[in-house]
């Protein structure tokens, strides 16, 4: 996918500034940005690297685990077809609060582990024809999980504070409010979301 | 409500640090040591992704210098503006979809041509922060499972993520006064 845009930038870019008579600027650009982009990753070398170390004493203190074990009445209420004690809870509790975090490294391996564990289940389900989907195609708690995923679960873009650190902004973390409202709201969309489509599901079916 | 809003970002990040440190020395860690650790991690990754960023910013110093940028967004301004949407932002929103870090790339052009603390510059900033790469992340984890129909994931993460763009096009506006 990044190939062909990248492709598309550069090509289309070029081409468009032949006839525009923009060759020129775009040597310069090309050499700019590129100096432009290493002086970005030493701002980013020290926000980054503050981050990370945080967090690491975070994960060695067993943050992430004792987080996780708090989660339970929230994973009940999005995901009341897990049956109590499933190892699939664990998983998607741990991709959440590592997603909160933004510990993006250790909440995938667990959100892929939580997909297996699903696929378990509904195979289980099939299994004793318990309105099951057919093979191949997405649960109810697959499209749940996702869709809460993909709503953005951050509390604290680090980058994103990074990035305007290094261009100048008087307050780079001003936007932490705010991004935590935006995200809030489009997670409530997303579970207010998968309920609805969960309760056409069943009565569907 | 956006003092509250803004007095709590000013708060969260030296709070969590302490939280966070306060924790580790609870669970009687070595706090330092594992500090350290976690920032060589830090700038290893930092490390790893400027062969990216030099990429990437090069494609979208490209495509602004060449005038190709700006024609693009030119077309779609009548519409987008009807709907409260800065017709400079459409790029970096749909290409988030797909890619985090092209994302990114646009979002620095943002913040050089018109400011980090301007209103656009605010609003792409909460924007991305409260988006997810919608087409990527199913692919990786969908594929994991060998699910091929997808159902309402998709509607689903399009729907959430219009949500958060909205809000951050609502919330941009408002700190950006």
């Amino acid at each position: 996918m990044l190939n062909y845009l990248w492709a598309f930038m550069i090509l289309a870019g070029i081409l468009w500034a032949v006839p525009g008579g923009n060759v020129a600027a775009v040597a310069q650009g090309v050499l700019g940005a590129a100096g432009e982009a290493v002086s970005l990753c030493v701002t980013m070398l020290g926000v980054i690297s503050l981050w990370t170390g945080i967090l690491k004493v975070g994960e060695k203190a067993g943050l992430i685990d004792w987080l996780a074990g708090k989660m339970t009445p929230v994973l009940r209420f999005l995901f009341p077809g897990i049956p109590e004690g499933h190892p699939a809870n664990r998983f998607i509790a741990v991709n959440m609060i590592a997603n909160i975090l933004g510990l993006g490294w250790a909440a995938t391996p667990a959100g892929l582990k939580a997909m297996e564990e699903l696929a378990g289940l509904e195979e289980e389900r099939r299994e004793q024809s318990k309105n099951a989907v057919p093979p191949a195609a997405a649960s109810r708690e697959m499209c749940t999980f996702l869709i809460i995923n993909i709503s953005s679960l951050q509390l604290i873009p680090v980058n994103m504070i990074a990035y305007r650190t290094q261009y100048g902004s008087r307050s780079p973390a001003a936007i932490v409010g705010p991004a935590i409202a935006a995200t809030a709201v489009s997670t409530a969309v997303a579970v207010l979301f998968c309920r609805l489509m969960e309760r056409k599901d069943r009565s569907g079916r | 409500m956006m003092k509250l809003l803004l007095y709590l970002s000013d708060c969260m990040l030296p709070f969590m640090i302490f939280y966070i440190v306060g924790f580790g020395l609870l669970m009687k860690r070595p706090v330092y040591d594992d500090f350290v650790e976690g920032a060589k991690e830090g700038a290893r990754t930092v490390l790893g992704i400027m062969p990216t960023l030099v990429g990437l910013m090069t494609g979208v110093g490209v495509l602004r210098t060449s005038g190709l940028l700006e024609f693009l967004v030119g077309r779609m301004d009548g519409w987008l503006e009807k709907v409260g949407f800065p017709p400079q932002l459409l790029p970096a929103a749909l290409v988030k979809l797909f890619s985090s870090s092209a994302a990114t790339g646009l979002a620095l052009d943002i913040f050089k041509e018109y400011g980090p603390d301007s209103r656009l510059g605010l609003t792409v900033s909460i924007m991305l922060s409260c988006t997810e790469t919608v087409f990527y992340t199913m692919s990786i984890y969908f594929m994991s499972v060998k699910v091929k129909r997808t159902r309402y994931t998709l509607p689903g993460a399009l729907l959430a993520t219009g949500a958060g763009i909205a809000a951050s096009i609502w919330l941009g506006n408002y700190i950006g006064l």
